[in-house]
C-alpha cells in the first residue's frame, strides 16, 4: 500500500480512521504539553518518565496475564509517577542534580523493565507475544477504546490548560514570583507534571518508551522558532505534533508496519529541522542573510561617513570630488559607489562624486537614531 | 518616617544542609523607609529577603507585616528578583510580564481585563518603558530587563517593596530612573528594602541600613550606624583602611 493509497482509504477504511485519528490527538496532546515541558527547561524528564514506565507495563502484565492495553497503561502511568517522584525526590534531599537523578532513574527503571519484558518471554504463555511493541509502538494495534481514551485525556488537558493558564504561564516563567503572590505553586506544578506523564504514558502504545520523549519536545522546539507569544506556541506545537502523528503513521502503516516510533519522530524531526532553517526571525537562514545585509549596510554608512568628513570641510556639500581620493586612502569598491548613488546619498560623474543634500543630512543623523523600532 | 513598624522579623534562622545561612535575625524595620541590606557575598542577603517572603522555609522564625502573619499579608507585599533568575527568552513580552503583578489579586482562574491592562501601562510608563510594551523580553537590555521586572511589582500597588540587586548590571541611566522611583515610593510612606552591593552609594540613597553576614550585625538610620566599627564588623576588614591602600 503507498502513501496515497492509505489516505485515500482514510475515510474508508473505518480501522485506518481510528489509528490515524488517534495519532493525530496524541500529536496534538504531546506538542501542547511539551511546551510546558521544554519552557520548564525539564525536556529530559518526558525522556526519564517514559522509561520508567516500562517496568509498570510488565508488571501489570505479570499480576494480571492478559494484555488489555487499559490496565497496561494504568501500570505504566503508576510506574511512570513513581519514577517521577523519585526524581523529584532525588534533587531535593541530596547533592545530586537533576541531569544525575533523571539518568539515574531512566536507567535504572528502563533495564529493570527490559529485565521482566526478557522474563516474560521464556514465559509458556501464547497471550506473551507483543509486549515489545511498547518499546518502538505500533500505532496499527491502536483500538477504538484506545482512541476514545486519548480524545477525553486531550480534553480533559485543554480544559485545565485554558483554566489555568494564567497559573501555567507564570509558573513556568517565574516560579519564585509566583508564590510570593500567594499562589500555590506545588499545586500547579503537580497539575503540570501529572498531564505530561498521562500524554507520555498514553502515547507509548504509539510511539513507545524509547522514542516517546521526542514526541513531547519536536513539535513545541519547531513551535518555538515560529512565535514569541506563549498561547501561539501551544498551538502552533498541537499543530505539528498533530501532523506528525498522522505522516508517520501514514508512512510506518503503508510501508509493512514499520515501527511507528521511529518513523513519527523522524517527521517530527522533519519540522524541527525545517522551522530552525526557515523561521524568519529565529531561523538559521534569515538570521544570516540579515547578518549579512547590516553588515553590508555598516560598510556603506562607513563610506557615506567618512565622503561627509570630507565634504563638510567645503561651503557647498554638494561639491564634487574625486573618486581618486577615496581611492587613496580606503580602497572603496565601485559597487558600494553605485549602491549609494541607487540610495540617492550621493551623485557620480565619471571621474568624481558629491554628497547630496539627502545623503548630507543622512550621515549627519546616523548616530543621532535611537532604537526603539515599535 | 513615622513610628509604624512595616516590617517585622523574629528568630530567624535559615540552613542548607546543616550549615546555617542565616542565624537567628531579629529585625524591625519602620514604614516609610529605603532600607538596603548589605554584606559580603554569602552573607545570606538574599536569603533574607526570600526567606521572609516565604520562598524558603525557615528552620525558625516568623514575620510579621504590620503586626500581622506575612501569609495574611501577601497583597502588601511586591518583590523584585535577580533578573538573572528568569529565563529571558521566555515567549513573553514586556507588557504581558508587568501583567503578571495582577495576578495576585486576581486570584486564581479569573484572567486580567481591562482594568489590569491601564494599570500595567501606567507602570510601564512610570519605568520609562511605555514604547517597548510589545518587545519580545528577549530583546530588552539588561536594564529594560530591571526596568520591567520594576514595572510588575509597582503594579502590585504594595505597600512593601522587597528588591534582589536591582542595580546589578545596569547602566547608570536606569540606576538613576530606578532610585528615583524607590525615592518617591519611599515620600508615598511605601517601604522599600533593597539588597545592595555598591557600598559608596549607601549614604546617598537609602535611609536605613541592614549590617548582614549570616548574623544581623547592626540595623538603623545610615547617618547613626553606616560607619567603619559597622563595616569592619560585617566585611572583616577595615573597609576605610583596605580602600585607601
Amino acid at each position: 500500500m503507498s502513501i496515497t493509497e492509505y489516505f485515500n482509504m482514510l475515510f474508508t477504511d473505518y480501522t485506518l480512521g481510528t489509528i490515524t485519528l488517534g495519532t493525530a490527538v496524541l500529536g496534538a496532546i504531546c506538542g501542547m504539553l511539551g511546551s510546558f515541558a521544554v519552557l520548564r527547561k525539564q525536556s529530559l524528564l518526558g525522556d526519564a518518565i517514559s522509561h520508567a514506565a516500562l517496568p509498570g507495563i510488565a508488571v501489570a502484565f505479570l499480576i494480571t496475564g492478559a494484555k488489555d492495553s487499559n490496565i497496561l497503561l494504568l501500570g505504566a502511568l503508576v510506574s511512570g509517577l513513581i519514577g517521577t517522584f523519585w526524581i523529584h525526590g532525588m534533587t531535593k534531599k541530596t547533592h545530586l542534580k537533576s541531569d544525575t537523578a533523571l539518568g539515574l532513574v531512566l536507567s535504572l527503571f528502563f533495564g529493570f523493565g527490559m529485565l521482566l519484558l526478557t522474563f516474560i518471554q521464556k514465559q509458556p504463555n501464547a497471550n506473551q507475544a507483543g509486549l515489545d511493541k511498547y518499546l518502538f509502538g505500533q500505532a496499527a494495534t491502536l483500538v477504538q477504546s484506545d482512541v476514545i481514551l486519548m480524545i477525553v485525556v486531550t480534553a480533559l488537558a485543554l480544559i485545565v490548560m485554558l483554566l489555568f493558564w494564567k497559573e501555567f504561564k507564570i509558573l513556568l516563567f517565574d516560579a519564585d514570583y509566583t508564590k510570593t503572590l500567594g499562589f500555590n505553586t506545588k499545586f500547579i506544578d503537580i497539575t503540570i507534571t501529572f498531564f505530561i506523564v498521562l500524554a507520555i504514558v498514553l502515547g507509548l502504545q504509539t510511539v513507545g518508551v524509547v522514542l516517546m520523549s521526542a514526541m513531547l519536545l519536536a513539535p513545541a522546539a519547531a513551535a518555538r522558532q515560529w512565535t514569541n507569544r506563549l498561547s501561539v506556541m501551544v498551538f502552533l506545537a498541537a499543530i505539528f505534533g498533530a501532523f506528525s502523528g498522522v505522516f508517520g503513521t501514514a508512512i510506518s502503516a503503508s510501508q509493512n508496519n514499520l515501527s511507528t516510533g521511529p518513523v513519527i519522530v523522524l517527521v517530527a524531526s522533519v519540522f524541527v529541522l525545517f522551522s530552525f532553517v526557515f523561521s524568519p526571525s529565529r531561523g538559521i537562514l534569515f538570521r544570516q542573510l540579515r547578518f549579512r545585509r547590516n553588515r553590508r549596510d555598516l560598510k556603506l554608512k562607513k563610506t557615506l561617513q567618512f565622503m561627509f568628513g570630507i565634504a563638510e570641510t567645503h561651503e557647498n556639500i554638494s561639491h564634487p570630488h574625486a573618486i581618486k581620493i577615496l581611492n587613496n586612502f580606503q580602497g572603496f569598491a565601485k559597487t558600494s559607489l553605485r549602491a549609494l548613488e541607487e540610495k540617492e546619498w550621493i551623485t557620480l560623474d565619471k571621474q568624481s562624486w558629491a554628497l547630496t543634500k539627502k545623503g548630507f543630512e543622512e550621515a549627519q543623523t546616523m548616530f543621532d537614531k535611537k532604537d526603539d523600532n515599535e | 518616617m513615622s513610628e509604624k513598624i512595616a516590617i517585622q522579623v523574629d528568630d530567624l534562622t535559615v540552613a542548607y544542609n546543616y550549615k546555617p545561612v542565616l542565624w537567628d535575625i531579629d529585625l524591625v524595620v519602620p514604614e516609610a523607609v529605603l532600607m538596603a541590606i548589605v554584606g559580603p557575598n554569602g552573607a545570606g542577603k538574599s536569603t533574607l529577603i526570600k526567606s521572609i517572603l516565604g520562598i524558603i522555609d525557615p528552620i525558625a522564625g516568623s514575620v510579621s507585616i504590620y503586626g500581622k502573619p506575612y501569609k495574611k499579608q501577601r497583597q502588601l507585599v511586591a518583590y523584585v528578583p535577580q533578573k538573572g533568575s528568569v529565563d529571558w527568552d521566555f515567549p513573553t513580552t514586556a507588557l504581558d510580564v508587568v501583567m503578571m503583578g495582577t495576578y495576585g489579586t486576581l486570584g486564581w482562574i479569573k484572567r486580567p481585563g481591562k482594568k489590569e491592562k491601564k494599570a500595567s501601562l501606567e507602570a510601564l510608563e512610570k519605568v520609562g518603558m511605555l514604547s517597548f510594551k510589545n518587545r519580545q523580553i528577549s530583546q530588552l537590555s539588561g536594564g529594560q530587563q530591571q526596568r520591567v521586572f520594576l514595572a510588575r511589582a509597582l503594579v502590585q500597588n504594595a505597600s512593601i517593596y522587597f528588591m534582589d540587586e536591582p542595580f546589578q548590571g545596569v547602566d547608570a541611566t536606569t540606576e538613576i530612573a530606578i532610585i528615583n522611583i524607590l525615592k518617591e515610593l519611599r515620600k508615598a510612606g511605601k517601604t522599600v528594602v533593597v539588597v545592595h552591593h555598591d557600598l559608596q552609594t549607601v549614604p546617598e540613597y537609602f535611609d536605613w541600613v541592614t549590617f548582614l553576614n549570616v548574623k544581623k550585625i547592626a540595623t538603623g538610620p545610615v547617618k547613626d550606624i553606616f560607619n567603619d566599627d559597622n563595616l569592619t564588623k560585617t566585611y572583616g576588614i577595615n573597609y576605610k583602611v583596605a580602600v585607601n591602600k
